[in-house]
């Protein structure tokens, strides 16, 4: 049994692979689906903008009532702003962010390919001689890698926005001072490594929404089993990631 | 001097016998399950061939393969004298073009309308057309098809015939010289499904398409075919016209028409 299982899972892989491999070949041969491109981008990235500043803004938020007793113990409460915005940028905003995407976007993409797929609309494409691949797969993982690393900055700007209200809860601090604080601590080593990895974050998103989708059996039952799969994956490689993203920040800055 | 008028007639009518699409030794397995053994058939120009088969004999699988969705494992198929297996994607899609295929459940994309589902296939097969030309080839498909009120729809909110007349219209719309039915009537109501199949000789009499119905709706084979062919354990089992066949001494054949 676990040898069947162990089988399956490399199996997968490897399709997976080819998956992304055939993304790469057909990414830029041309016609290029441009306006399904948009279409999608509005749909992944401007329709998740309220959930993920109500996110962002309580990440925030809570990051800072609950650190401050502890900063107040060694009357380290200045250090407040600093270590707010340094926590969210370099992790928490776009581990957070990225697994809420992975959630929305990544099985909403699982689900809809994998009903495509059950209904034959994606067979549909192909006898009409469009290719399915290039119009609903490289549109969708375009866009996630685009539209992640927007949305992570969109939430590191309301987190930081939530820090301010969370202070101004116990103590009368300055916006302005509180903004300064947060640039001084910040340094472009601390935002460039964590953005470059909101773009594998995006692209592993929308690749495992669309090889669960695209993959998925015959039958209903296997919609649900795609979307719930799809997030289940999304989910572990982004942790994977972070930690493989982190090792490598640390070994080179 | 019959034959003489038989010769003209023939001269007159050169593609009656003019093979659209070939078959030949067609095998298909998925694992061990053999479920085309060695079919062989042939399509006229202008023909419309009734498949019949109980579930499973692969009917649908046939069709698959005559386009491209479902790669063979061994055999031939020419289609409009060339030979697809082993195209390229490229030279595939230019015979796709000219082959319409009506899915079992019409296959709309149901993220878009009625009007968006027609425009979507051919924007990119008449890129010279502007877009009231678009719209007029449009209107004038959806009134072939009696649904030209449903234009704005979405695919959810129509009845299953609906769709299938919707899904013949994107069919229709690229002007395909040979149309493949994959059980058009199959879940409709009887008086749905007689309008379907009057709709395929409508489409046949006025389009001169060559076709391929799979059915299991008698009442559609009788209207519908010029020739039928009835497929057991992956091969063809029988052939003939539909009153032919009515009259066998078979019994499996007999078991379709009771």
């Amino acid at each position: 049994m676990p040898i069947l299982y162990l089988k399956n899972t490399f199996t997968d892989i490897g399709d997976a692979t080819l998956f992304t491999k055939k993304f790469f070949k057909e990414v830029f041969i041309p016609p290029y689906e441009t306006k399904e491109f948009f279409k999608q981008c509005y749909l992944i990235g401007y329709k998740s903008l309220p959930l993920v500043a109500l996110t962002g803004f309580i990440m925030g938020l809570v990051l800072t009532l609950q650190t401050r007793p502890t900063l107040a113990t060694f009357g380290a409460e200045s250090w407040l702003p600093g270590m707010v915005a340094l926590s969210l940028i370099r992790e928490i905003a776009p581990v957070i962010t990225a697994l809420i995407c992975a959630g929305k976007i990544s099985s909403g993409i699982g689900a809809e390919l994998g009903s495509m797929k059950v209904t034959e609309q994606i067979d549909a494409m192909e006898v009409a001689a469009i290719n399915p691949f290039k119009y609903l797969v490289v549109t969708r993982i375009l866009a996630t890698t685009l539209m992640v690393p927007l949305l992570v900055i969109f939430a590191d700007a309301i987190g930081i926005l939530g820090g301010y209200a969370g202070i101004t809860i116990h103590s009368d601090v300055n916006a302005y001072r509180y903004i300064s604080q947060v640039f001084q601590s910040l340094g472009f080593i601390d935002i460039i490594p964590a953005t470059i990895k909101t773009f594998f974050f995006g692209f592993f998103i929308g690749m495992i929404g669309c090889y669960k989708g695209f993959n998925a059996a015959n039958g209903t039952e296997s919609v649900g089993k795609a979307a719930n799969s799809a997030v289940v994956t999304a989910s572990l490689t982004i942790f994977i990631i972070d930690m493989l993203a982190v090792q490598i920040t640390d070994l080179f800055f | 001097m019959k034959s003489e008028q038989e010769n003209i007639v023939q001269t007159l009518t050169p593609n009656k016998r003019t093979p659209i699409i070939e078959i030949k030794d067609l095998h298909k397995s998925f694992g061990n399950n053999a479920v085309l053994k060695g079919i062989n058939l042939t399509v006229n120009k202008g023909e419309d061939l009734v498949i019949l088969g109980r579930s499973g004999e692969g009917k649908s699988i046939t069709i698959k393969c005559i386009v491209g969705l479902v790669i063979p494992d061994k055999g031939n198929i020419s289609v409009l004298g060339e030979e697809i297996i082993g195209l390229k994607r490229n030279e595939l899609n230019k015979i796709r073009v000219k082959i319409g295929f009506l899915f079992q459940s019409g296959a709309l994309y149901d993220s878009m309308s009625v009007r968006e589902n027609l425009e979507f296939t051919l924007r990119r097969y008449s890129k010279q057309l502007s877009t009231q030309e678009i719209e007029t080839e449009i209107i004038d498909v959806l009134e072939s098809v009696g649904l030209a009120d449903a234009i704005d729809k979405m695919p959810s909110e129509l009845s299953g015939g609906m769709r299938k007349r919707i899904g013949l219209a994107r069919t229709l719309i690229l002007k395909p010289e040979i149309i493949l039915y994959d059980e058009p009537t199959t879940g409709l109501d009887t008086i749905t499904s007689k309008e379907i199949s009057e709709l395929i000789v409508d489409i046949k009499q006025k389009r001169k398409t060559t076709s391929i119905i799979i059915t299991h709706d008698m009442s559609c084979a009788k209207l519908t075919a010029d020739r039928v062919m009835i497929l057991k354990d992956g091969i063809i089992h029988a052939e003939g016209k539909y009153k032919e066949l009515e009259k066998s001494k078979d019994e499996w054949v007999r078991s379709f028409f009771i």
